[in-house]
């Protein structure tokens, strides 16, 4: 458990968490990428840009 | 024999969660590398491509893949796909003088640089007809064009809004496919799996939506794809098919290809398959033609 840094409410994580990967938070719906891991820390996720993915 | 891995990317996304978990699973060091924290001198690697036995690159951003790869492949680290690869299939022109030019049945395109010759290349191909942007994804930016006052407004909107790339109009005819499309993965041209999409939606996109159901893998599909690969470098890649009147046509190859949907049809374990051609690729770097790496010195080959 952590705290979303954009509305302050708590966010479930899951065990297999990963750095770079990007999590929602379920309360204001923000996208949020996973700085650390041991312990989790949280930013909100950059926007898409340019091209992405295939 | 273990190998120590660079796993470069932007964001980490299923895709990229198995991967990393079936290459730990093996036992072998993962080094993941967040493009966003490199800096890249023309003359020496960072430290942290150092030792690096093979390099897969997951870069979601176009040009990111396409320069980092081309500096890896400078320092001598070895790097799937390869600058060329990421070249060639970062750029829908590209591919398709690269289809073309290798005999792969491709969609007919045009390519125009102002409003007026894009008009004249939507009309000799008449509506509908597909615009493209010539760098993009996921189906993004797409526009069936069904005629002529819609091809005018969007040619204006795009000639208006358009970031320079949106300067370049890749004008397509439009393949009367039968509600789906096929995506194969495939390592340096042998498939893995493939998946038939299928929509209602002309455009028939994983990512947008489609269902998926496996594909089975005839040797017409296998020799497009290998043939395909082969025309735009070889790696890891998902080659998209559409099936046409006159057998199948090739209309893009993707060079970070994403198979989380692919794993969910098939019975094939994809990234187990993957991973089996990393090592397979990391052990003939290691080997090297003669035995010997780029720079002259002994291997030292750990099992
Ligand atoms: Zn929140």
């Amino acid at each position: 458990m952590t705290t979303c840094p954009e509305c302050g409410a708590d966010v479930t994580l899951h065990d297999d968490l990963e750095a770079g990967e990007i999590v929602d938070c379920t309360t204001c719906g923000v996208e949020l990428e996973v700085i650390e891991t041991a312990p989790p820390v949280l930013d909100r996720a950059p926007e898409l840009e340019e091209d992405w993915g295939e | 024999m273990t190998v120590k891995i660079g796993v470069l990317y932007s964001r980490i996304r299923a895709d990229e969660k198995l991967l990393l978990s079936e290459l730990r699973e093996r036992g072998h060091e993962v080094v993941k590398i967040d493009v966003r924290d490199l800096a890249l001198a023309v003359d020496e690697a960072p430290e942290i491509l150092a030792d690096l036995d093979i390099v897969v690159d997951r870069c979601l951003a176009t040009s990111r893949s396409v320069y980092v790869t081309q500096f890896l492949s400078a320092y001598g680290v070895p790097v799937v796909n390869g600058p060329e690869t990421a070249t060639v299939c970062a750029d829908k022109v590209r591919t398709s003088l690269a289809l073309d030019g290798a005999g792969v049945p491709t969609p007919a395109t045009n390519v125009a640089f102002t409003t007026d010759s894009a008009l004249a290349a939507i009309e000799s191909f008449g509506y509908p007809c597909v615009l493209k942007p010539v760098v993009g994804s996921w189906g993004r930016l797409m526009a069936k064009i069904d005629s002529r006052s819609a091809a005018e407004a969007i040619l204006e909107h795009k000639s208006t809004l358009g970031h320079y790339e949106h300067k370049v109009f890749y004008v397509q005819e439009f393949v009367e496919k039968p509600g789906r499309d096929l995506r194969v993965v495939a390592v340096d041209g042998e498939p893995i799996a493939g998946m038939v999409r299928s929509s209602d939606h002309w455009i028939t996109n994983a990512a947008a939506g489609a269902e998926t159901t496996a594909l089975e893998i005839d040797d017409e599909i296998a020799d497009l794809v290998a043939a395909a690969s082969d025309a735009v470098g070889g790696g890891l890649l998902g080659v998209d098919l559409m099936e046409t009147d006159d057998g199948y046509t090739v209309h893009e190859v993707n060079h970070t290809v994403e198979f989380k949907a692919l794993n969910g049809s098939v019975d094939v374990d994809v990234p187990a398959a993957v991973v089996d051609w990393l090592e397979a690729k990391a052990a003939a770097e290691a080997a090297g033609e003669d035995g010997e790496t780029t720079d002259g010195t002994e291997l030292e080959v750990t099992h």
